[in-house]
Order: structure tokens, then C-alpha cells, then sequence
């Protein structure tokens, strides 16, 4: 796979302050890719050093092969760009907004009408930005971005602010961008929206990369613990279930039993153990470890801390 | 970037606009007090005194003008310490826009509506005002924007020292309307004691009160270079100063 942004040994501070320090990775052409940690981990300067707003103090960094800082405006005519916390002219309306942003690049490719549409603005053409709720501010955003028909798109914060329900609208909006065969870098700090949508993470705090994968190879990597919760009556349950091997604690609550233990074959073996003995069970669920639950593993905190 | 240069001014100017106090500010109040005073300080003063004619002649047109240019740029400042702190200058930043072509687009907006706000002064004048005005309209209007763009440098250097929206207003107000008191427009500069004086000698109102009022009065430009030159320094000196300390977030 072709590497679309290339990130090595970058470092950025403010003062005293290290914001960004020996950042390191890649990201491929077509995947959606996710910085993740809480607030001030170093995630959107990290970004904004990829989109050439920023100079880093050390290490290079390439993005469709061109130096975000030196060749910033070739690399603007190439990328999408929302911004975390980003305004418009209060008064500005809709589709003015959407006018400008398509003269100002070389080669205007998309249909702002269209996008429009899509991100279902289509009746708020002539409605003032301050007037806009804040989700279809974010679309409208998302709607900038797209605007030039971009090689990359770069989402910083992207529902930071939003009702779960607008949260899921724009989800499915940026799935719909990697589905145009577009490269996306998002930066995020909330796990679901990363386990929902990037294809990989990198795990960022105070500035440094801790671990990056696939979300669900970074739950089996880190959080190899697993939990089925189910329901019998059956006299002899217990007892069997501490015989299957690799469990390591059964809890019960009247008929209610938690079985925890490690590994992947957890799950099956408990399965197994049912159907061998022929224990009627009237509800059986697994509880799964998630990046929730990495980050915690890996930090020692919650990332809402 | 000149499309994007000139849709950008396009829109600031629609967006400045629709403002409940926009035009209202910039345009018409400058022309009301030019219009009410004129007619107060006609009916008041002898007609005969030379002085009071004199100031209705031309001081009167050139404090409002230096009120349509102050307006002007304190508004200049606001927008830009609004759209700083509101995260608007990055927006634009994250595009192909160059970072001149967006203070540009700026400076262009209030050109035009320091243009503007002139021609209605004029053209009240010429309906309202009581002393009969033959003004070269066209050279007063380039003085006027020439003064005005020395100004406007002075203006982006204020939005680049002062760090929040709340404040830019106020401390703008208070740098830039002291300079009328001291630009020689009601008191002669010679005629300040020295402190001022020498601080008159630096402040780009000194040169703009002559050379609009000499253009006003009819004179060639060529009375007026060292002037221009001045304002021309003024401009230089404050561009390549907010160059290097201009924040765009």
C-alpha cells in the first residue's frame, strides 16, 4: 500500500511546553486513520503540522510526496481541511460560504449544489452561519472540505459537541468519503468513534505515540481478557464452569453467572462446556475489552481524566 | 489569487452590511455630524469671520474625514481580533489563500467604504452644507484613500499587539482619536509644547490633516509630497513591523 502521509521523528513545542515529541507513523492511501487520545494529548498539532499551519521544531514530514510547510499552497489545493473549533463570518450565508471556498481552488472539481445536498443543506443555502445548529455548522465544514474534491481529508474533532444522533449521521458521511476512494486522518477523543470508523489508530498522549494497530488487534494486543455473562438454573454449573481451562474467576448472583478469563478461545470454551453438559441457559452474552479499555491499560487513567 | 482576492472583499463587504450597526457606523454617522455640524456652526458664527470660514471650508470636511478614515480602521481592527479569536483567519489559512490576499481583502473593504462614505459627505454637502464647496472631488478622494492606507498599517499593528477581541476596540479608540488633537487640524503644531510636538512629528495625522487639507483647498499634488512620502514611511514602517508579530490564531 502506498503511504500518503509519511510522519517521522516530529517534535513541536510551545515554550517549555512539549507538545509533540519524536512523533512517528504512516498513513495509507484510502484508509481512514485515527489520532486518538483526551484533550492537550498533541492531536491537533500534530494535524495542523501535516496541514503546513504549523512548523515543527524537528523532523520531517511528507503528505502526497510535498512538504506541508515549503509547498503549503500546492498542498492546500490537494487536501480537505475542517478544523477543530473553527468559525465563519457570523453573516456570511450558506451557499456564499460554499462560492468562496470553491473559487479558491485551481481546479474546482466538486459540486457545491450537490454537496450540499448530500450533507442535507439544501434548504439552508441562504441562511446566515450564526443561524446554523451546530451540526449543520459541522456539515457545512465537512461540505469545505470536500469542496475541491480532495486527495486527503483531514477531520480534527469532528462531532466533538454533537447529539449522538448527528454524531451518527456524520460517521456514516465519512465512511462515505473513503468510500471515494479518499484518504482520511481524523483526530479523536472518543473511542467509539474510532472503533467505529478508523481502519487504524495511533494512541497519542502528552505527545507521544504509545501504540498503533488496527483497533481490534490493539484490544487483543493489550486486553486479553474476556467476560461471558450468562443465565441458568442448572445445579451443577458452577462447578463446570470452574473446570474449563483459562478461567480465572466465576462470579454468581443467584442464576446469574460472570465467567472471566483470558484469551480469544474463552468464548467457544465456555460454549463447549454448554453443550457438552447440557446446561440450559435463558440468556448468554460476552462483554469484550475495547479501546476504552486499552487506553486505560496503556495510561494507567481514563481518557476522560 | 485574484479571484479569490476579490470574491473575498465581496463577501466581507455583504457580511459588514448585513451588521446592524455596519453601514450606519462607518458611513452614515461621519455624514450626519458633517451635515449637523456644518449647519449649527453656520447659523452660530458670523459669516464674516474669516476663521469660522475657514474651518467650514475645510477644517470641518477634514475632521469628518479623519472620523470616516478612524471609524474606518478601528472597524478594521474589531473584525480582524473577531475573526482571530473565532478561528476564521485559520479557516482561511487552511486554504490556497495566500495570508496577504486575506489582510488584503480586508484593507480593500474599507477603501471602498471610506470611498463611499465620502461621496455621500459631498453629496450631502453639495445639497446641505452651508458654505458653497467646489472641491476636486477626484484628488480628495485619492488623498483620502492614501491617508487612509497609512492608517490602516497602524491599525493592523494594533491587531497584532492586542490580544483579545474585547479590548482592540477600546485600545484602538484610544490610540487613534488622541492623533486629531494633535495632528494640527484645530491647533497649529508649531504651536504645541515640545513633547507633543515632537510626538506630532511621528504620527501619520500630521501629514494626512495638511495633504487633505491642502488637496481640499486646491492644491497641486506636488505641495504635498513630502506628505505623502511621510505617510508613505508610516505605512512601510507598520507593515513590516505587523509582518513579523501578526498572530493568525
Amino acid at each position: 500500500m502506498r503511504a500518503v502521509i509519511e510522519v517521522s521523528g516530529v517534535r513541536k513545542t510551545y515554550g517549555p511546553t512539549v507538545a509533540v515529541d519524536e512523533v512517528s507513523f504512516e498513513v495509507n492511501d484510502g484508509e481512514i486513520f485515527g489520532l486518538i487520545g483526551p484533550n492537550g494529548a498533541g492531536k491537533t498539532t500534530t494535524m495542523e503540522c501535516i496541514e503546513g499551519l504549523r512548523k515543527p521544531d524537528r523532523g520531517t514530514i511528507s503528505v502526497l510526496g510535498l512538504d506541508p510547510f515549503r509547498q503549503v499552497y500546492k498542498l492546500q489545493d490537494r487536501i480537505g481541511v475542517q478544523l477543530q473549533q473553527a468559525q465563519l463570518q457570523k453573516r456570511i450565508k450558506v451557499w456564499e460560504a460554499v462560492d468562496l471556498w470553491a473559487s479558491l481552488y485551481r481546479e474546482k472539481a466538486m459540486d457545491g449544489k450537490l454537496l450540499l445536498e448530500q450533507l442535507g443543506l439544501a434548504d439552508k443555502r441562504d441562511t446566515w452561519f450564526m443561524n446554523l445548529s451546530g451540526g449543520q455548522k459541522q456539515r457545512l465544514f465537512i461540505v469545505l472540505a470536500l469542496i475541491n474534491d480532495p486527495e486527503v481529508v483531514f477531520l480534527d474533532e469532528l462531532t466533538t459537541g454533537l447529539d449522538p444522533q448527528s454524531r451518527r449521521a456524520i460517521w456514516e458521511l465519512v465512511r462515505g468519503i473513503r468510500e471515494r476512494g479518499k484518504t482520511v486522518f481524523l483526530t479523536t477523543h472518543l473511542m467509539e468513534e474510532a472503533e467505529r470508523l478508523c481502519d487504524r489508530v495511533a494512541i497519542i498522549e502528552h505527545g507521544r505515540i504509545i501504540d498503533m494497530d488496527v483497533p481490534e488487534k490493539l484490544v487483543v494486543r493489550h486486553c486479553p481478557e474476556r467476560t461471558v455473562v450468562l443465565v441458568t438454573d442448572d445445579p451443577k454449573a458452577e462447578e463446570r464452569f470452574r473446570a474449563i481451562p483459562g478461567v480465572e474467576a466465576v462470579v454468581r448472583t443467584d442464576s446469574r453467572f460472570t465467567i472471566r478469563g483470558r484469551g480469544e478461545g474463552l468464548v467457544t470454551k465456555v460454549i463447549h462446556c454448554l453443550a457438552e453438559n447440557g446446561i440450559q441457559v435463558t440468556d448468554f452474552r460476552t462483554i469484550l475489552p475495547n479501546l476504552e479499555d486499552v487506553f486505560l491499560k496503556l495510561t494507567g487513567h481514563s481518557i476522560r481524566e | 489569487m485574484l479571484r479569490g482576492l476579490w470574491k473575498l472583499s465581496w463577501i466581507e463587504i455583504k457580511v459588514f452590511l448585513r451588521e446592524p450597526l455596519g453601514a450606519f457606523g462607518t458611513i452614515v454617522i461621519p455624514v450626519l455630524v458633517f451635515v449637523v455640524l456644518g449647519r449649527l456652526a453656520g447659523r452660530r458664527l458670523a459669516p464674516a469671520s474669516l476663521a469660522a470660514s475657514s474651518f467650514m471650508r475645510v477644517g470641518l470636511p477634514v475632521f469628518v474625514s479623519l472620523l470616516i478614515i478612524i471609524s474606518a480602521v478601528l472597524s478594521l481592527v474589531t473584525i480582524i481580533s473577531i475573526y482571530r479569536e473565532g478561528g476564521i483567519l485559520k479557516r482561511l489559512r487552511a486554504t490556497p489563500l495566500r495570508p496577504q490576499t486575506i489582510l488584503s481583502a480586508h484593507v480593500i473593504v474599507k477603501l471602498i467604504l471610506t470611498a463611499a462614505a465620502l461621496a455621500l459627505m459631498v453629496l450631502a454637502g453639495k445639497r446641505y452644507y452651508p458654505v458653497d464647496v467646489h472641491v476636486p472631488v477626484l484628488s480628495f478622494t485619492v488623498a483620502l484613500l492614501v491617508s487612509t492606507w497609512s492608517i490602516v498599517s497602524i491599525g493592523f499593528l494594533i491587531a497584532s499587539l492586542v490580544p483579545t477581541a474585547r479590548f482592540a476596540q477600546p485600545i484602538g479608540a484610544v490610540i487613534l482619536y488622541p492623533m486629531i488633537a494633535v495632528s494640527g487640524l484645530f491647533v497649529p503644531v508649531e504651536s504645541l509644547p515640545p513633547a507633543l510636538h515632537a510626538l506630532a512629528r511621528v504620527l501619520p495625522l500630521t501629514y494626512a490633516v495638511p495633504l487633505l487639507q491642502g488637496i481640499w483647498n486646491g492644491d497641486a499634488w506636488s505641495a504635498h509630497i513630502g506628505d505623502v512620502a511621510a505617510l508613505a514611511v508610516v505605512f512601510v514602517v507598520c507593515t513590516a513591523v505587523s509582518a513579523k508579530v501578526f498572530r493568525w490564531e
